[in-house]
This record gives C-alpha cells, sequence and structure tokens, in this order.
C-alpha cells in the first residue's frame, strides 16, 4: 500500500522532511508500527519518533491513537503537541 | 459558522458584528483575542512564527464549534486563527460566540478556546535573544480543556 506522509513543526525542522510516499507491505500498520518502521532510518528519526518527546499523529486530518490502523492511500502526519491560540 | 486561517490581520469589531448582523434573535455576543506577548517563561519575546496543517486545520476548527453547537444553545460562531510572523502586541486568534443569553454564550466560547488550545494543529515558534525555539504544550492547556470532560 502506498501512504502519503506529512510531518510539521520540530519533527518537520529536525528530519528535514515536510511530505512523502511511502510504500508499505501489504499488511496491517499502526500508527505505533509506523512510527518503529521509520524510526529505523536512523538516529534522529528515534529519536523524533520513538524518544522521550511526545509526538501525536493524525490519519485524514483526524487526530488518532498509537493504536489506529492506517490504510491504502491514506495521509498520515506527525506533529509535537499542538501549541496555537 | 466562519472558520479563517490567516496571515493578515482581522478586524475584530467588523468580525463580531457580522455574527449578529439583520438578526433580532441574538441578546448576547461572547469573544475571545488571543495576543502575542513579550515575554514567554521568563524569555524576552521578540517575534512568533505560527505553523498549521493546512486542510486538518479548518476541519479541526470547524468540529470544535459544531460540538460547542451540540453542547450549548448558540446561534453562530467564528473562529479566525493567523499564521506566519508575529510581533508582540499583534492579534493571533478570535473566537466569538453569539446566542440568546450570555450563560450558555460565554461557556461555548471558553470551550472552543480550550479545545483549540489542544486539538487544532498550530505550532508557535518563538524568536528570543536565545534563539529561536519550538513553545513546549503546557498541562495547564489540557487541564483546562479536560474540565469539559464532566459536563458542563
Amino acid at each position: 500500500m502506498i501512504i502519503k506522509l506529512f510531518y510539521f513543526a520540530r519533527l518537520k525542522e529536525t528530519l528535514k522532511y515536510s511530505t512523502e510516499d511511502l510504500n508499505l507491505p501489504d499488511a496491517p500498520m499502526t500508527i505505533l508500527k509506523l512510527k518503529a518502521l521509520l524510526a529505523k532510518r536512523g538516529d534522529v528519526w528515534g529519536e523524533m519518533l520513538m524518544g522521550k518527546l511526545k509526538v501525536r499523529a493524525a490519519i485524514n486530518h483526524e487526530l488518532v491513537d498509537d493504536n489506529a490502523a492506517v490504510s491504502n492511500g491514506d495521509e498520515v502526519a506527525f506533529f509535537p503537541p499542538v501549541t496555537g491560540g | 459558522m466562519t472558520v479563517r486561517i490567516q496571515t493578515e490581520d482581522f478586524d475584530a469589531g467588523f468580525e463580531i458584528s457580522q455574527l449578529h448582523k439583520n438578526r433580532k434573535d441574538i441578546g448576547a455576543v461572547v469573544s475571545f483575542i488571543g495576543l502575542v506577548r513579550d515575554m514567554n517563561d521568563g524569555d524576552a519575546v521578540s517575534q512568533l512564527t505560527l505553523e498549521h496543517y493546512p486542510g486538518m486545520t479548518e476541519k479541526s476548527l470547524a468540529m470544535i464549534i459544531n460540538q460547542g453547537k451540540t453542547r450549548w444553545n448558540i446561534a453562530d460562531a467564528l473562529i479566525i486563527h493567523r499564521v506566519g510572523t508575529l510581533q508582540p502586541n499583534d492579534q493571533i486568534v478570535l473566537v466569538a460566540v453569539s446566542g440568546a443569553h450570555r450563560g450558555e454564550a460565554f461557556a461555548a466560547c471558553e470551550f472552543m478556546m480550550d479545545y483549540l488550545k489542544t486539538e487544532a494543529p498550530f505550532w508557535k515558534k518563538e524568536a528570543t535573544l536565545q534563539g529561536e525555539h519550538w513553545v513546549e504544550a503546557k498541562s495547564t492547556d489540557d487541564a483546562a480543556r479536560a474540565r469539559w470532560d464532566t459536563g458542563k
């Protein structure tokens, strides 16, 4: 399956990615599994996605938790806790 | 309902007047304006940059207004949030709620602001004398939002 990924704020800056298309094996995928997979890319990825800092995720523009399932064609975003207002 | 994300400033008086224009059933309009302060956690702030998630932000704010409309008997609501680079004293956000009576409008306005602070995908970066840094989310904002979980 193919998903579209977005990164925002500190994640975007540190990972030096704002968006990418990712090809994944056609197996059940959750947000937690996806983070673990991306963390394998190296130091800064592990630190940003599986480290001490809180990361929030959205699937198709809706906030979700670690157990949410990712499906083909989804738009997934990772970002720090929000600080607007 | 009005939801707008914009870089330019807004005229709060004009925006608020739109909420009760040509309506004779509105008895109360409650509004909140958030401004950039020149001091945060002891650091002098010279500039603030706001980033957001286009697409999700608009949906998230519309959902917050709808939740407010479900919980309270209000007529209409608007949220305008600025993004981009802002200076101390600049307006950041306007939340305004109209209704027949003040009680419901006050509560709905505070609810929407508490939800915006914890749910809407905006991120602030501050420029201080020590350089630039991302603003950390505050647990007090989570607590403010959690108040609404137990009922009105």
